[in-house]
C-alpha cells in the first residue's frame, strides 16, 4: 500500500509501511548506512506526519517481513490479543501518542493494552514522541520481576554489576565484583561476559559467583552472560546457573546469526527453570539487544534499526524475563553516530521495551570511534531515571577491559542512589545496611570486615 | 591502598584502626580501575582527569590523520617504493558511518595499481590502512615493516611497492591485492582504541586476495605495540604464517587443521 502527504503542494509518497515508518524514524547513521533513511528533515516530517495520520490496524494488515518466512513475524502474530487490542483499536498512531500522554493513562490501562499492541506499533509512536514524551509515559509503566531481589519498583534503580576480566581471571572477576559491592552495585545482577567460550570456563564463572553470593548472604543473582547452549550443557551438569542469558534480534535470520531460535530458547528456558534456584515463580531469562544488530547481520530486510529493535522485544517478551537491556552505545558509529542519536536510541529502547511489558534496562556506554563521551552519558543516565529505567550497568572506573568499551562507573550509581534519590531493590536495600556497607540514611560509609575477609579466604580465587 | 571516602576524617581513623581487616589491593588483582576512591558519585580529581586523558588519545587517534608523505619518506629511506591508493571514503566523517566505503578502490587506483603490476609477478603485497587508529600507524607500521621484509624475501618472495591507504578498513586488502595480481596480502591497520592503549596495529594475513573474500579466510595477529606484542615477534608469526600458508594453499580458519595435516603426512 502507498502513503503520501502533502506539504505546501509537495506530494511526498512512501511505497509500502516498511519505506514510511523507515522515513520517519529521527535520523540515525545505521538507516543512512541501509540507504533507507529520509532524504532530509522535511521528508521525514512528511513521513512523520503520514505515520501519525495511521490507524492502528493498518499495522495488522501489512507485514513488514513475511510470516512465511519468519519465525517473528509469525510470534507477533501469535501473540497479538484482540481483546486487549479493543481499548485502543481504533486510534491512528498520532491518537495512540496522546492516549499514552494523559494522566487517565495510567499503569493499569497501560498493562491492559500490552498484548495488543505489536512492536511495530510501539515503534511507530515512538517515531513521532519526543524524549520527554517517551520519558514521561514510560515513567508511569512499571515492570516489576523477581529471582532473589525485586526488580523495577516504582522511584528505584537496580544496578548490574559487571566484573569482566580479559582472560577471565577468578582473582580478577572477584576483584571487580567487590569494587562494585563497596559502591552498592549489584542487586539487578552480578553478571560477567565471558572472554573465554567453553563449558568449563562457564562452570567456573558460576561457581565462583554464586560462591562470593552465597558467603556474603547477597539477595541478588548471577549470571554468566555464555551462549545458551553453552548454560543448558552447564545446567546438565549441575552448575549453579542462577539467570540464562542469550543475545537476541527482531529477525529469524538474525537470530540464526546468534546461534539461536525460538525452540532453542525454549528449550533454555525449560532447563533454566528446572533448577528452581530462584523465588517460586521467578523470572529466569536475561536477553541484551542493540539497535543495529539485524543490519550488521545482514538480516532486517529493509526495516530500520529502530522497528527491527522493538521486534526483538516480541521474542524477549515470550520468556517472562527477569532483565532486558538494550547495549545502546556498543555497536557504534555506523550505526548511531554521536551521543545525540545514543541518547534518543537509548530512551526509545526503554520506552518500547516497556509498552511491550519488558522489565528494561539500559547498558549506558559508547565506543571511542563514536562522536560521544562522558556527558552523553551523564545525560542519558539521568533521563533514564527519570523515565524509571529498571536497571543499568556499571563497571569499574566507566572503562570495561574484556570489551574495550566505556559503560556507567559504579560511581554513577552512587550518583543516582544519593542525588536523585533511587534506592536499589529492598531486599538488597536492607543487605547493604546490614553488612555495613550504608548507613542509616542509605548512604554508603564504609568497607565491613565480611568483604574483606571474603577476598582473603576464598579459596576459589587463591587468595 | 588510596581510599578517599567522602564523609568525616573520624571515619578514617576507624578504618586505619582496623588495618588488618581492610581490603586487599584489589588493584593488584586486576588491571580494571578498581580502588579509585570517590567523593560523593564523583571521582577523584586525579582518576577522573586521567579517565578524560585515556579518553582523549583514544579518540585523537581515531581522528587524527596519518601524515602519509613522512610515512612514505621513511619508507623509502628503508629502501622500499610506495603507492598511494585510498579508499572511496572522503574523510573520516564519511569513513567512520560507511564501513562500506573503506574497504573500497577508485577506478583510477585500481587502474593504476594493474598498469604498474603489468609483467611484474609481484607474489605479495603489503598495505598500510589507517583503519581506526592513525598512532598505531604512525608509530608501528615502518619498523614492523622493516623487520618483515628480508623475512618476506628469504621465502623467495617478491614483493610489489607498499601501498599506503587512507581512510581503508582491512578488506581494501582485497581490490588493491587483486589489482596488483598478487599471491598474498598481508593489511596492517590500525586497531579501534582501547582507553588502556591506543596505538595497537593488527596485521591480517589473506591467501588469494579478490574483492569478495570473507573474513574468515583471513588469519590476524593483533595487539601489536609497545607494551603488546613486540614488532619481532609479530613479525615472525607474520611470516610463518605466510609460509604456512604457501605450503597448505589455505588460509583464515582452515590453516591450522591444513598445517596440522600437513605435518601429520611429512613425519
Amino acid at each position: 500500500m502507498t502513503y503520501k502527504t502533502t506539504i505546501e503542494q509537495t506530494v511526498f509518497r512512501f511505497d509500502d509501511l516498511k519505506t514510511l515508518l523507515a522515513k520517519a524514524t529521527p535520523e540515525r547513521s545505521g538507516d543512512q548506512l541501509a540507504g533507507i533513511a529520509a532524504d532530509g528533515p522535511v521528508e521525514r516530517l512528511a513521513a512523520q506526519m503520514a505515520l501519525a495520520d495511521l490507524p492502528l490496524k493498518a499495522f495488522l494488515n501489512e507485514e513488514l517481513i513475511p510470516a512465511d518466512e519468519d519465525e517473528v513475524s509469525r510470534l507477533i502474530l501469535d501473540q497479538h490479543d484482540p481483546r486487549a487490542f479493543a481499548a485502543i483499536s481504533t486510534l491512528t498512531v498520532g491518537e495512540l501518542r496522546e492516549w499514552l500522554l494523559r494522566p487517565e493513562t495510567t499503569q493499569d490501562r497501560l498493562e491492559a493494552v500490552c498484548w495488543g499492541l505489536t512492536p511495530e506499533m510501539v515503534a511507530a509512536v515512538s517515531k513521532i514522541m519526543r524524549l520527554q514524551d517517551m520519558i514521561a509515559v514510560s515513567a508511569k509503566r512499571r515492570v516489576v520481576t523477581r529471582f532473589r531481589s525485586t526488580v523495577g519498583l516504582g522511584g528505584r534503580l537496580s544496578t548490574r554489576n559487571q566484573p569482566n576480566h580479559p582472560t577471565d581471571d577468578s582473582r580478577g572477576i572477584i576483584a571487580s565484583a567487590i569494587d562494585g559491592l563497596l559502591m552498592g552495585s549489584g542487586d539487578a545482577v552480578i553478571g560477567v561476559n565471558p572472554a573465554t567460550d567453553s563449558t568449563e570456563d562457564y562452570i567456573r564463572i558460576v561457581t565462583l559467583l554464586d560462591e562470593l553470593r552465597e558467603k556474603l548472604a547477597i539477595p541478588t543473582q548471577t549470571c554468566c552472560l555464555g551462549h545458551v547452549t553453552t548454560a543448558i550443557e552447564a545446567i546438565e551438569r549441575q552448575a549453579p546457573v542462577d539467570l540464562v542469558f542469550q543475545s537476541v534480534a527482531g529477525s529469524e535470520k538474525a537470530n540464526r546469526g546468534f546461534g539461536v531460535d525460538l525452540a532453542l530458547l525454549r528449550q533454555a528456558h525449560d532447563a533454566g527453570r528446572s533448577l528452581k534456584r530462584g523465588m517460586p515463580g521467578a523470572n529466569i531469562m536475561y536477553f541484551e539487544t542493540g539497535q543495529g544488530a539485524a543490519l550488521s547481520a545482514d538480516a532486517h530486510f529493509g526495516v530500520d534499526q529502530q522497528t527491527m529493535e522493538t521486534r526483538a522485544y516480541a521474542v524477549a517478551r515470550e520468556f517472562n524475563p527477569m532483565l532486558v537491556n538494550t547495549v545502546v552505545g556498543f555497536i557504534g558509529p555506523e550505526y548511531l553516530f554521536n551521543g545525540k542519536q545514543i541518547i534518543r536510541a537509548g530512551i526509545e529502547d526503554h520506552f518500547c521495551g516497556k509498552m511491550l511489558g519488558l522489565p528494561m534496562g539500559v547498558d549506558v556506554c559508547y565506543t571511542n570511534h563514536a562522536d560521544a563521551d562522558q556527558e552523553d552519558m551523564d545525560t542519558l543516565l539521568t533521563l533514564l531515571c527519570a523515565a524509571n529505567v529498571n536497571f543499568v550497568i556499571t563497571v569499574p572506573g566507566a572503562d570495561d577491559i574484556m570489551l574495550n568499551y566505556q559503560s556507567l562507573s559504579h560511581h554513577d550509581a552512587v550518583y543516582c542512589r544519593e542525588t536523585l534519590k533511587r534506592p536499589p531493590a529492598p531486599e538488597f536495600e536492607t543487605w547493604l545496611a546490614e553488612i555495613g556497607l550504608t548507613d542509616r540514611d542509605g548512604t554508603l560509609v564504609g568497607e565491613p570486615a565480611a568483604l574483606s575477609n571474603y577476598v582473603r579466604s576464598s579459596a576459589l580465587i587463591g587468595a | 591502598m588510596t581510599k578517599a571516602i567522602n564523609s568525616a576524617p573520624v571515619l578514617m581513623v576507624e578504618t586505619e584502626a582496623r588495618d588488618d581487616r581492610r581490603v586487599p589491593d584489589l588493584r593488584s588483582m586486576t588491571d580494571a580501575r578498581v580502588s579509585l576512591g570517590r567523593h560523593g558519585g564523583g571521582l577523584p580529581t586525579q582518576a577522573q582527569l586521567s579517565f578524560l586523558l585515556d579518553h582523549a588519545r583514544a579518540r585523537e587517534a581515531v581522528w587524527a590523520s596519518v601524515d602519509w608523505t613522512v610515512l612514505a619518506e621513511r619508507l623509502e629511506q628503508a629502501g622500499l617504493t610506495v603507492l598511494q591508493a585510498d579508499s572511496l571514503a572522503e574523510n573520516r566523517s564519511i569513513y567512520v558511518r560507511r564501513p562500506d566505503l573503506g574497504r573500497l578502490l577508485s577506478e583510477d587506483a585500481e587502474k593504476r595499481l594493474r598498469d604498474i603490476a603489468a609483467d611484474k609477478n609481484f607474489d605479495i603485497a603489503i598495505v598500510v590502512a589507517d583503519g581506526l587508529s592513525s598512532s598505531a600507524v604512525d608509530i608501528n607500521a615502518v619498523p614492523l615493516i622493516a623487520a618483515l621484509t628480508p623475512k618476506l624475501a628469504s621465502l623467495g618472495l617478491k614483493p610489489a611497492p607498499v601501498v599506503l591507504a587512507s581512510q581503508a578498513r582491512v578488506a581494501i586488502g582485497d581490490p588493491v591485492g587483486a589489482a596488483l595480481g598478487v599471491k598474498l596480502s598481508i593489511v596492517l591497520v590500525g586497531e579501534r582504541p582501547g582507553l588502556s592503549a591506543a596505538d595497537s596495529l593488527g596485521a591480517y594475513v589473506t591467501l588469494d586476495p579478490k574483492p569478495g573474500t570473507s573474513d574468515s579466510s583471513r588469519n590476524c595477529v593483533s595487539n601489536i605495540r609497545d607494551g603488546g606484542l613486540a614488532i619481532h615477534e609479530a613479525a615472525d608469526i607474520i611470516a610463518s604464517l605466510v609460509r604456512d600458508m604457501l605450503r597448505t594453499n589455505v588460509s583464515g580458519v582452515a590453516l591450522k587443521a591444513a598445517v596440522s595435516k600437513l605435518s601429520n603426512w611429512s613425519s
